[in-house]
């Protein structure tokens, strides 16, 4: 693992905690952020420039945007008094350590039962095309059906409580 | 022995950098060729910015009847020097209610990504700092994150004005990216690559004289309208300036910045100016290549910066021309007239693709775009009623 790794790794972990502990919630925000950077930039360092351009584009471009409107246009935005930490907090951790544990004893299980391989494999974005375009058409248009289906379902939404209020 | 010479001219800054790097010990070389050409990128284009601002108010007082800056230096051309000096040297003024952090960084994430996205263009043959296999997906995806800087601006400065400027201009280069995108497709599926150096390299072939730019076919002419409408309001000029709108927002997101800050959002705006129209003639224009066969000669750097202040010049007549729009208008715009039309060129560019060469493909793809675009344009505007404007008071 190169420095660079370790520079990045504690750059997403940083922004990543930043998002739970900070009171302001658009700071949380932003700092969410920051670790969607830091995993895009982890995408790059692999060689992956498809998964780290289109985590970006997505997650800075639009989820980001998306947060912190919806952060905005609801009454989340003033800052908490007491502290940020839930009554539950001890149960969230448990939970959230339990699925670290199996998320990280199914990766180091699988390191031992697939082959390791010897070169690296390289991925362009014309070969990540062809792959979406070709063997994987029907998830692509599956994906694409239920964004817009959801899309129309957030539109009727809207719509119906327009008339409601009439 | 002149071809020689211009060949030599249109690689002069290539060899330049080689000859500088190359008095450096080997191991440090191609760092020093990287840092040397974000200098240049660093130092030009603000110095291009300097030139642009001067035009545009030379420009705009041309068409407003009145003269425009001219009391630094002869005819005023010393006004940027002026402006730079007065913007370094101003108090920088912080609200004391403000979110100072964020406040700060907000110019900062907006100039650096702004300046990010000069990465991948190619400004001449040989030209280009990072030749990206993905490079048109690099550009997109930093020109998003220049959203977030805009939020991140008008949130932090804790002013009504400034919020409403920040909300807009978030809603608006939203809206309008989308149609960026979906023109830019179309020269994609054509090129089958988004290497920015493959897509000129594309368009880089001469018939009979003259250039295969991919706006001189019909995707790419509607194409390039599209996209440049939607440049236009990605950078929030006139007439899509809302979100700076002075009469109703004072000046919108930065309303709260001063002296230097306030400088650096003016430079973000003009550096994505160039950045855009630099991909928009890369994209549509050819890039680096000559308009005529003919012209080949003439360095290849003179040609991008040509086209890239061309459009600068085309930005600056559209704001002394056109009126601003209202809000509704702007949004009715982006989704119910340049949208559909986007996706109905992607579907011209691929019919363009599979009829092959010949004179029909010319007719079919012409004939649908025109179509659609009158009947689209007669079915939006049939509601409306255009005749002289009467005053119920004022007359």
């Amino acid at each position: 693992m190169s420095f660079v790794f370790y520079l990045l790794t504690a750059l997403t972990i940083a922004g990543g905690l930043a998002a739970v502990l900070l009171k302001n919630t658009i700071h949380c925000a932003l700092a969410l952020t920051v670790a969607f950077l830091g995993l895009a930039l982890l995408f790059l360092n692999l060689d992956a420039q498809f998964a780290g351009f289109a985590q970006i584009l997505v997650y800075i471009g639009a989820v980001a945007i998306l947060v912190v409107f919806a952060i905005l246009l609801t009454k989340g935005s003033e800052t908490p008094t007491d502290g940020v930490f839930s009554h539950s907090w001890l149960a969230g951790l448990g939970v959230a350590a339990a699925v670290f544990a199996t998320l990280g004893w199914a990766v180091l299980s699988s390191v031992r039962v697939l082959p390791h391989e010897t070169s690296v494999p390289t991925a362009t974005v014309a070969e990540i095309g062809n792959a979406l375009m070709g063997r994987y058409v029907l998830a692509l248009e599956i994906v694409a059906v239920l964004l817009t289906l959801a899309m129309i379902g957030a539109v009727i939404v809207a719509i119906n409580e327009k008339a409601g209020s009439k | 022995m002149f071809e020689n010479l211009f060949d030599h001219l249109d690689q002069i800054f290539v060899l330049l950098k080689q000859v500088l790097v190359g008095v450096l010990p080997a191991a440090w070389q191609p760092v020093a060729s990287v840092v040397l050409c974000v200098v240049v990128i660093i130092g030009l284009f603000p110095a291009l910015f300097a030139l642009a601002v001067l035009l545009e108010r030379k420009g705009l007082g041309r068409i407003q009847n009145r003269l425009g800056p001219n009391r630094v230096g002869p005819f005023g051309i010393l006004q940027p020097i002026a402006d730079g000096v007065k913007s370094l040297t101003k108090e920088d003024i912080v609200p004391i209610s403000a979110d100072w952090i964020v406040h700060f960084l907000a110019p900062v994430v907006l100039v650096v990504a702004v300046f990010m996205g000069f990465a991948v263009l190619p400004m001449g043959r040989n030209m280009v700092l990072v030749d990206m296999d993905a490079g048109l997906l690099f550009y997109f995806a930093i020109g998003a994150s220049t959203e977030l800087a805009i939020f991140m601006a008008g949130w932090s400065s804790r002013n009504k004005y400034s919020l409403l400027g920040a909300m807009r201009a978030v809603a608006q280069m939203i809206s309008y990216e989308v149609p960026l995108l979906m023109s830019s497709v179309t020269v994609v599926m054509m090129t089958g690559s988004l290497s920015l150096t493959k897509i000129v390299a594309a368009q880089n072939h001469y018939t009979y004289g003259l250039p295969h730019w991919f706006i001189f076919t019909p995707w790419g002419f509607a194409g390039f309208f599209m996209y440049a409408i939607a440049t236009t309001a990605e950078t929030n000029r006139s007439p899509f300036d809302l979100p700076e709108g002075e009469s109703e927002l004072v000046a919108g997101y930065h309303t709260e910045y001063s002296g230097f800050k306030f400088a650096l959002f003016f430079l973000g705006e003009y550096l994505a100016m160039f950045s855009i129209s630099g991909m928009g003639a890369t994209l549509f224009l050819g890039g680096w290549t000559a308009p005529l066969s003919i012209l080949t000669w003439v360095p290849s750097w003179i040609w991008f910066f040509s086209k890239l202040m061309l459009s600068i010049f085309v930005f600056i007549w559209l704001r002394g021309t056109l009126p601003r729009l209202r809000q509704d208008q702007l949004m009715n715009f982006a989704w119910k007239f340049i949208l559909p039309l986007c996706l109905l060129n992607l579907v011209v560019a691929g019919i363009w693709r599979f009829m092959g060469d010949g004179w029909l493909r010319w007719v079919v793809c012409s004939a649908i775009l025109i179509l659609a675009y009158l009947v689209m344009g007669r079915w939006g505007m049939r509601r409306q009623h255009i005749a002289p404007r009467s005053y119920r008071y004022a007359e």
